[in-house]
């Protein structure tokens, strides 16, 4: 048998199942992989060894006894470490929040406890989720088990490479406008923002509230669906959560696309898309026409402005939402002779640089005089983004296009530009700003031999169709291939 | 105090912002308990505290609350309603944004009515709309406030308490107005029963904006915004002050500026705390962690019947029943009063009587005792039974008073506790007649002068009988008989 490590979350639950291998084991496994990786990719904040371990043994006595908690139960899982979790520090990868240990669980985390899962340990991420890199952490920078000069992509850098390096089976990442997608398409991995409301974002520290929302990432689409059933739900702890019962979403993964109506976004066919990535979205739309699905090319003309739009709201949010952090209470202080001034030096000297300028943006697009011009603004855009959809979705079952206009870019490449970096965001923010479900899968490698991304977009709470245009794609595209650091032998520098 | 007050030809133009907090069992936007007094920090959670990653929920009681207020002040109740966040940095801020309502809160538009000496006035209600509280901050060392403070201690168990904020329009011109005005904002809270409005503990507060302009004059002077207002009294005399201190400003040729003045209680002054032009920009938005409030006509109409009787239907209702005005709005003011009112009316009391008693030796007994009308045994029945006894001439009014508080103290009914304390009056006319006749027979000097034309020894005559007769004559029929013994 090959290393437990690189099993699939159905293959490890099959084996668990079997008595051939046990949760201790799959801990085990990762473990191993992680002393071998993180050296390389600084992908994991915290490893939680302590935790995880009487997680497995629990979940080993529980199986055992016939006490089945369903398909994560002692599966190893890693969670971006923007998640609070009680007892084990919470960091968002900021200086301002370093020795932070929250009281409480986010729902999220509780629900996976709740399923079995195994906790392995907290994933870096650019500071408070904001980045396309994971490259803004104060903790320093993870890089793409691909190729190691390269990013893993952002914000949920971290849960990608682990789950592309396969020191997790799987992870939580959060997704304000592309975080989970990106990074997936970028290292070679499943990526799934849901619909908006579908996760309660109770214990999620919030970057911009009315677009985060968290994901799973995964190997394979089934084994994302798995994680996405066990989080989904109402919370009455979060406000936004759906009220209604979660359509079912895991049973129909194999039905093919016979019949389904796909529309391929023609604003995001540009030249602006790495021809590579072009040329992968080609075969893959040709290779589901082949089996069965009609295709047709799709105008939603708002996409030209979603990215400017998106880049107002979300630091207007994010503006508000990051006030807390000002030394009174928790994390970082810095003295001061006043209390303002303890309070901007400790915000001065706690958030890194791309946190400030989204705090200083989103604070002048909410000011008198300005907010109709900016704010309001780029709330008309969102809606026309929402109409666009929404006219698109009379047409077409699911939209497709590129998850990211690249692969995987250098280490600093982007650095210095943060609109080049911005625009890495291009395709996946409009279904941030309409709140609708959107995927990413590996479809292929590039001549460089790095991942390409494949993104399947539906309608709000249309996860099924979703999942099954995805599965679809999975079994065609038939990409197999694994990143040459996903190995637990010392691998020379 | 009367309603006219000699400012020179200004009149004073004044608007008054209350904030009242609801007494609803949990928080605005979280499970923790509302109480007032609690050891500090023990009744706060991630919510309440602002942690990282906690969600607000909406109180569903609180905005039943805000609405019946907004019902009771004759306010529209929007059919959408969204909250709004509200940017400032302070250390009780636990956020440092406090969930408001900006453009489209849940009451607009309505009016009351203020009496001040018999002249009514109206007071349109610009909006009211729904709110979090802040934490506490107890600034330790010199003077109190947070720039001399050696350290500030903080406690959050007021944090996102559930608060109601009431904008009036400038409608009031005097300082008696503002203060009736509050009271009435009082009276109306307490009757729908969701707060208890006490001025004391900060769970009722005035802010009161004050400006002046040449009588005649349509155009409104610059206003200051005076705080820290903690009593009916207190607001009156802080508006008069402030009325006052503008009237003077600018009859020495100096000019109102914008700004925030705090008023002290013990010196009776007004002082600048911040002007208003270095004010923050509090960059509102639409809170995105909270979904928007949508009333229907079902809602409403449901909001709508579960409104008590307002106070002014009340005092109205009782002044029909030829209760005089004050006595009318000092029973209006206490539900429980009201309650026992209409007991003993509909059971056939005399209005006028209960009334009396009621504001008079009950409320007199319950301050006395310090108790609360509904740990008394006194029923309408009670009332009902006292009446017809006073009527019917078995008791004096001074004696009415003493059996009243027998019966609060729990001694029996009205009929039992006269009896005990044996002051049934001498209703058989024959026996007063006859201590009448003696006590006219004793003294022959009065009644000569009496006979001569001369009243006042008739008070001492009736003092005679009543002495004769241990108290329980009726001085009334005492009086009757001795002037008719004596006429002519």
């Amino acid at each position: 048998m090959s290393d437990p490590a690189d099993l699939t979350v159905a293959a490890a639950g099959a084996a668990l199942r079997a008595g051939e291998l046990s949760a201790v084991d799959l801990l085990g496994a990762v473990e191993r992989r992680a002393g071998v990786t993180e050296a390389h990719l600084h992908a994991y904040l915290s490893l939680d060894r302590e935790g995880s371990r009487r997680s497995a043994e629990t979940a080993d006595t529980e199986l055992a006894s016939g006490r089945d908690r369903g398909p994560l139960h002692g599966i190893p899982m890693a969670l971006k470490d923007n998640m609070c979790t009680r007892g084990v520090e919470t960091t968002c990868a900021s200086r301002i929040l370093a020795g932070y240990v929250p009281p409480y669980d986010a729902t999220v985390v509780r629900r996976l406890r709740a399923a079995g899962a195994v906790i392995v340990g907290k994933t870096n991420l650019d500071e408070f989720a904001m980045g396309s890199s994971t490259e803004n952490s104060a903790y320093g920078a993870t890089r793409n088990p691909w190729s190691t000069d390269r990013v893993p992509g952002g914000s949920s850098g971290g849960s990608a490479a682990v789950v592309s390096a396969g020191s997790a089976f799987a992870a939580l990442g959060s997704d304000t406008g592309g975080s989970i997608r990106q990074p997936a398409s970028l290292s070679g991995v499943v990526g799934v923002k849901p619909t908006y409301g579908l996760v309660s974002r109770y214990g999620l520290v919030a970057f911009a509230s009315s677009l985060d929302q968290i994901g799973p990432l995964a190997r394979t689409v089934g084994d994302a669906a798995t994680v996405l059933a066990a989080v989904a739900g109402h919370d009455p702890l979060d406000a936004t959560s759906y009220r209604s019962e979660v359509p079912p979403f895991t049973a129909a993964l194999d039905g093919g696309v016979t019949g389904v109506r796909i529309g391929v976004v023609a604003e995001l066919l540009g030249d602006a898309i790495a021809e590579p990535v072009r040329a992968a979205l080609r075969s893959t739309v040709a290779a589901l026409e082949e089996a069965g699905a009609h295709v047709v090319e799709v105008s939603l003309p708002s996409f030209d402005y979603a990215l400017s739009a998106y880049y107002l709201i979300a630091p207007a949010e994010a503006s508000a939402n990051l006030a807390r952090f000002d030394g009174v209470r928790y994390g970082l202080r810095i003295a001061g002779a006043t209390t303002e001034e303890m309070m901007a030096r400790t915000r001065a000297e706690g958030f890194g640089p791309e946190v400030t300028r989204r705090i200083l943006l989103g604070t002048y697009a909410l000011s008198a005089g300005y907010y109709d011009a900016f704010y309001g603004q780029a709330q008309r855009v969102r809606t026309l983004v929402r109409c666009d959809f929404a006219a698109a979705y009379e047409k077409v079952d699911v939209l497709v296009s590129p998850t990211s206009p690249t692969t995987a870019f250098a280490v600093g490449e982007k650095s210095a530009d943060p609109v080049a970096m911005y625009y890495s965001d291009v395709c996946t923010i409009p279904s941030n700003l309409s709140g609708d479900p959107a995927l990413s899968l590996p479809v292929g490698l590039d001549g460089a031999g790095l991942p390409i991304g494949f993104q399947v977009m539906a309608p709000a709470l249309g996860e099924a169709v979703m999942f099954r245009v995805a599965a679809a794609v999975e079994q065609l595209v038939a990409f197999t291939d694994r990143p040459a650091l996903a190995t637990s032998e010392v691998v020379l520098p | 105090m009367t309603a006219r007050r000699d400012v020179g030809d200004f009149e004073a133009v004044i608007g008054i912002e209350t904030h009242v907090e609801l007494q609803t069992a949990s928080k605005m936007f979280c499970g923790c308990p509302v109480s007032f007094g609690a050891e500090p920090n023990t009744t706060c959670c991630p919510t309440c505290l602002g942690l990282p990653g906690a969600l607000p929920v909406p109180n569903e009681q609180a905005i039943e609350g805000i609405l019946r207020i907004g019902a009771a002040l004759g306010c529209e109740l929007v059919p959408y309603s969204e909250f709004h966040r509200k940017n400032y940095f302070y250390p009780d801020l636990p956020k440092n944004y406090q969930i408001s309502q900006y453009d489209l809160p849940l009451c607009v538009a309505g009016r009351i009515e203020v009496d001040v000496d018999g002249e009514t006035a109206v007071v349109g209600i610009t909006r009211v709309h729904m709110e979090e509280d802040t934490g506490k901050s107890l600034h330790v060392g010199e003077g109190g406030r947070i720039a001399d403070a050696d350290h500030t201690l903080l406690d959050f168990n007021r944090s996102g308490v559930p608060l109601v904020e009431i904008v009036s329009e400038p409608d009031l011109r005097t300082p008696e107005q503002a203060r009736a005005y509050g009271a009435e904002l009082q009276r109306i809270v307490r009757a729908l029963g969701v707060s208890d409005a006490k001025l004391e503990e900060g769970s009722m507060r005035f802010d009161a904006n004050v400006s002046v302009r040449r009588s005649g004059t349509a155009t409104l002077g610059t206003r200051s915004e005076v705080k820290n207002v903690n009593s009916l009294r207190s607001l009156q005399r802080a508006v008069a002050y402030e009325i006052e201190r503008q009237v003077r400003l600018i009859e020495s040729g100096g000019a109102v500026v914008l700004e925030t003045r705090h008023w002290n209680e013990d010196t009776g002054v007004t002082t600048a705390m911040r002007s208003k032009e270095e004010s923050q920009d509090y960059r509102y938005f639409q809170e995105p962690d909270l979904v928007p409030i949508e009333v229907d006509d079902a809602w409403r109409a449901r909001v709508a019947a579960s409104l008590p009787e307002l106070p002014a239907t009340t005092r109205a209702r009782y002044r029909a029943l030829g209760v005089d005005a004050r006595t009318a709005s000092t029973l209006g003011d206490d539900p429980a009063l009201v309650a026992l009112m209409d007991d003993a009316v509909a059971a056939g009391a005399d209005p006028r009587l209960c009334a009396i008693w009621l504001t008079g030796e009950v409320v007199a007994y319950l301050r006395r005792e310090d108790v609360a009308l509904d740990a008394t045994p006194l029923q309408g029945a009670h009332l009902v039974e006292l009446a017809s006894m006073v009527g019917a001439g078995d008791l004096s009014a001074t004696a009415a008073k003493e059996v009243l508080a027998g019966v609060m103290s729990g001694e029996g009914g009205p009929r039992g506790v006269a009896e005990q304390r044996d002051l049934i009056q001498i209703s058989d006319a024959a026996v007063i007649e006859a201590a009448v006749d003696a006590v006219l027979a004793d003294n022959e000097d009065a009644v000569a002068k009496l006979r001569a034309g001369d009243p006042k020894p008739l008070g001492f005559l009736v003092g005679q009988v009543m002495r004769a007769t241990g108290g329980k004559a009726d001085p009334k029929l005492v009086s009757t008989l001795i002037t008719a013994r004596t006429a002519g």
